[in-house]
């Protein structure tokens, strides 16, 4: 075989102590689509970074074009000939698509002046190449986003680039535009091009990638031609499962409480579609059930969530609790009827860190606090009293701050948030993502605990042990669609594995 | 492959207007200041529409023109610049101080403390990451009082001598307009070539639009953002020795809320606060119809010149809320 175009050699990178690459390694070849797979902070994005300069590796090398390279900035790489493009489109939306395609680099007369009409003739021409006809005086932000994303594409290869990375690309574009976008990847492919394709879709890994490698845990856990593998071995390979002997019952510590559901539910969604992101998920949920949400990455796990809770807008679809819907379903509504979430990103949607533990937890039940817009701090304290003990939450006091406390402790917190509220359902989101083991353990017999005292539970979690054990009831989502919805003992890890790995409807392979 | 001219129609965002060149935020303002002139001349007669009278409007309107056209470039790489007010009598005030050692001094000593002045405003924004509004505060208040202690805290006005070139250049005429307003023209019709024309101007653009996405473009981000501000602080020190050469003296009190004055006008003319689009053709309009809304209001002996910043933060209001509607509606 030829020399790699990029040869990544044992590359190791720590973050205060945690491993987030552990002797990666990875070839990439001239001509090659190579697929990049792995879950959620499996170290995708790690690599990624470290290959184009963004973090510096702390142990390994890094060769392109057979010599050894280390780029101090993604702009070195670009000059160098290693462009990336990037989940969000990286480009400045209210200029034109010409201006995108040139800035920076735009042809000049001889008094130094760029040439306006060369610059738009040269643009034309160098999106016909891809097949695409825009006006290219046009502003960029107005066009659709997968001729935007190809843009960025035309614009990542006129600077003569040898190796394209694609971080998950297709991710916000419709069918008819991934298919335009996968046509260029094969047009790079053609031109010899080494192309590294980030994705959690398994169906583009097996229509346009020649070569994949599985990322799990900060290392490598597979790598090998696309063809030969199959879909299962891959899913299995990505969630760390092996499918010849999975463990039952063991790691987990939810009860075995798991009623059938019985009557009319608690929670009803009915085809909740997001385009392009969820395609007509509808969700039930009754009164004291676990039910179990499964799926890849970026199989709309999440947005189902969001969607129900109101935090996004639906193009259609509704939500009821208890048969009654709000004309405006948004998080107060939802809140109001009955429903509590504890978002995936503890940070980021959650815990307000600077603030006391008594104020988190108050502080979506404060409008039920008040008398004449004050608040009695007696009420509060007697509130997060009940929820401390009950939740077994360790504090040095209510007025200790959040910020100060351990991961698995800011998860009860919130925990603690959404059920002085008395919520009928709870949608936890990846509720025990981050923690430690103790605290993990504690989490999940929380929530059986709490669906025995009758309260409907939405579990969403990547990993499988904790779906098919805490769960009475698992719906398995792919790419954004509803697929299998499986009843008490079609619950295993093999059974998910298997309808995760179906190829959709009109997928090839 | 398929071509894909369609897409842009089908996946929600919704066209406000195919071509770059015509926008009606953009063309709004021009549209007003027609209107104003028309009444104006209707209303008043010969005591606005006078040759006399609209060259007094096109002088008043030429420090400002400088100041704005500054500014311009700063709001559109998505920054403020909030001390071009004392600037304008920090350089005012060194341009009589250094008319004692004649023209060039005069001219040169100012425009270099200016353009230090913008430099480090600039490297404190772009290199160092601190934002515009604090570090403009910070040297709005540092170059006022720079100017009153070259003015001795006011008590000492610096003057310049008649018989001084300075003098004759800054209150010549030409075809009936005094000098400030052809020198405003001809550094507007530079700065236009340079925003439209070159690598620095597009760059400028695109900082304000998507700062990140320009840096991951390649673009020099740091040194766009620093050099906007020296272009800022320099227009500026022009206007101030323009003013000094027309009054023949440097007062350190004058260009007070000059600062919000320019700001207005650019945001009047259709230039986004939050940078990334704008044109200078629409800050001229915008200064334009500041100034001629303020003549008209003199003329109407009745009110006093305070109406004027009424009428002017009308304008301001609605040009925002027409502004931020069309962005939202840009962004679906």
């Amino acid at each position: 075989m030829s020399i790699p175009a990029l040869d990544v050699r044992t590359v190791s990178k720590h973050f205060a102590g945690v491993r987030a690459l552990t002797d990666v390694s990875l070839e990439l070849f001239p001509g090659e689509v190579h697929a990049l797979v792995g879950e959620n902070g499996a170290g995708k994005s790690t690599l990624i970074k470290v290959i184009t300069g963004v973090y510096r590796p702390d142990d390994g090398e890094m060769h392109y074009l057979g010599e050894p390279a280390a780029f101090a900035h993604p702009r070195d790489a670009q000059t160098a000939g290693v462009s990336t493009i990037y989940q969000e489109i990286n480009l400045v939306p209210m200029r034109s698509v010409a201006a995108n395609l040139y800035l920076g680099r735009e042809p000049v007369n001889r008094f130094g002046l760029i040439d306006f009409r060369r610059m738009h003739r040269e643009a034309g021409e160098l999106l016909a190449g891809y097949g695409i006809t825009v006006d290219v005086r046009r502003r960029l932000g107005e066009l659709g986003l997968g001729v935007q994303q190809m843009i960025a594409v035309a614009r990542a290869l006129s600077t003569e680039a040898r190796v394209v990375i694609m971080d998950e690309p297709t991710s916000s574009l419709e069918p008819r535009e991934v298919d335009l976008l996968l046509d260029v990847v094969a047009l790079l492919r053609r031109r010899q091009i080494a192309v590294l394709y980030v994705t959690h879709k398994l169906d583009e890994v097996f229509r346009i990638c020649d070569r994949v490698t599985v990322l799990r845990d900060g290392r490598v856990a597979h790598t090998g031609p696309v063809t030969g593998t199959s879909r299962l071995r891959l899913v299995a390979t990505m969630l760390g499962r092996d499918i010849d002997q999975i463990r039952r019952h063991g790691a987990t510590t939810f009860g075995d409480h798991r009623p059938a559901a019985t009557g009319t539910p608690v929670l009803r969604a009915e085809g909740l579609t997001r385009r392009p992101l969820l395609d007509g998920v509808s969700v039930e949920v009754h009164a004291g059930e676990v039910v179990g949400l499964a799926g890849l990455l970026g199989s709309g796990r999440t947005e189902t969530a969001k969607a129900v809770f109101g935090a996004d807008r639906l193009d259609e679809g509704a939500v009821t609790v208890d048969g009654g819907s709000a004309r405006r379903w948004n998080p107060a509504a939802a809140i109001r009827s009955g429903i509590g979430m504890v978002p995936e990103d503890r940070k980021a949607e959650g815990i307000v860190g600077d603030l006391s533990v008594r104020d988190n937890i108050v502080l979506a039940a404060l409008p039920r606090l008040t008398t004449a817009g004050f608040l009695s701090r007696r009420r509060e304290d007697a509130i997060v009293d009940t929820f401390v003990r009950r939740l077994r939450i360790k504090i040095t006091g209510p007025g200790q701050r959040v910020r100060e406390l351990s991961g698995g402790n800011q998860q009860k917190v919130l925990l603690a948030r959404m059920l002085c509220l008395h919520p009928r359902v709870l949608i936890l989101d990846e509720p025990t993502r981050g923690i430690d083991v103790g605290a993990k353990a504690e989490i999940q017999a929380l929530i059986s605990e709490l669906a025995t005292l009758g309260l409907g539970v939405l579990l969403i979690s990547s990993e499988l042990e904790e779906v098919v054990e805490g769960a009475g009831r698992v719906l398995v989502l792919r790419d954004g669609a509803l697929v299998a919805v499986l009843h008490d003992d079609e619950v295993s890890e093999a059974r998910i594995m298997r309808e995760i790995a179906q190829a959709s409807e009109g997928g090839t392979a | 492959m398929t071509a894909v001219e369609t897409t842009a129609a089908t996946t929600g965002h919704r066209t406000v207007t195919g071509r770059l060149w015509w926008r009606p935020d953009r063309a709004g303002t021009p549209i007003v200041l027609a209107l104003v002139l028309i009444v104006g001349s209707l209303v008043f007669g010969d005591s606005f529409a006078s040759g006399r009278n609209l060259g007094n409007i096109a002088l008043d309107s030429s420090y400002l023109l400088l100041i704005a056209t500054g500014m311009t470039f700063v709001v559109l790489s998505g920054g403020i610049d909030l001390s071009v007010g004392s600037l304008l009598a920090l350089s005012g005030v060194l341009t009589a101080y250094g008319a004692q050692w004649g023209t060039l001094t005069a001219v040169l000593l100012p425009l270099a403390v200016c353009g230090v002045i913008g430099l480090v405003n600039g490297l404190l924004i772009g290199t160092a990451g601190i934002a515009p509004f604090i570090v403009t505060l910070a040297s709005l208040l540092f170059a006022r009082g720079l100017a009153f202690a070259v003015a001795d805290e006011g008590n000492k006005v610096h003057l310049i001598p008649a018989d001084l070139a300075l003098t004759r250049l800054g209150q010549a005429r030409w075809l009936g307009l005094s000098a400030p307003v052809w020198f405003a023209l001809v550094v507007f019709a530079a700065a236009v070539v340079v925003l439209n024309r070159t690598r620095f101007g597009q760059s400028t653009f695109a900082v304000g639009d998507n700062l990140e996405a320009a840096g991951l473009m390649g673009l020099p981000t740091a040194r766009v953002r620093v050099l906007v501000y020296v272009v800022s602080a320099l227009l500026t020190g022009i206007a101030g020795v323009l003013v000094a050469a027309q009054t023949q003296s440097g007062l350190p009190t004058i260009g007070e809320g000059r600062e919000l004055e320019a700001i207005a006008a650019v945001v009047i003319g259709g230039t986004l606060l939050t940078g990334g689009a704008g044109s200078l053709a629409g800050t001229l309009a915008g200064v334009l119809l500041l100034k001629v809304i303020q003549n008209l209001i003199n003329q109407v002996g009745t009110l006093t010149s305070y109406y004027q910043q009424v009428v002017s933060g009308t304008f301001l209001i609605v040009v925002v809320l027409i502004q931020s509607r069309l962005t939202r509606r840009r962004m679906r």
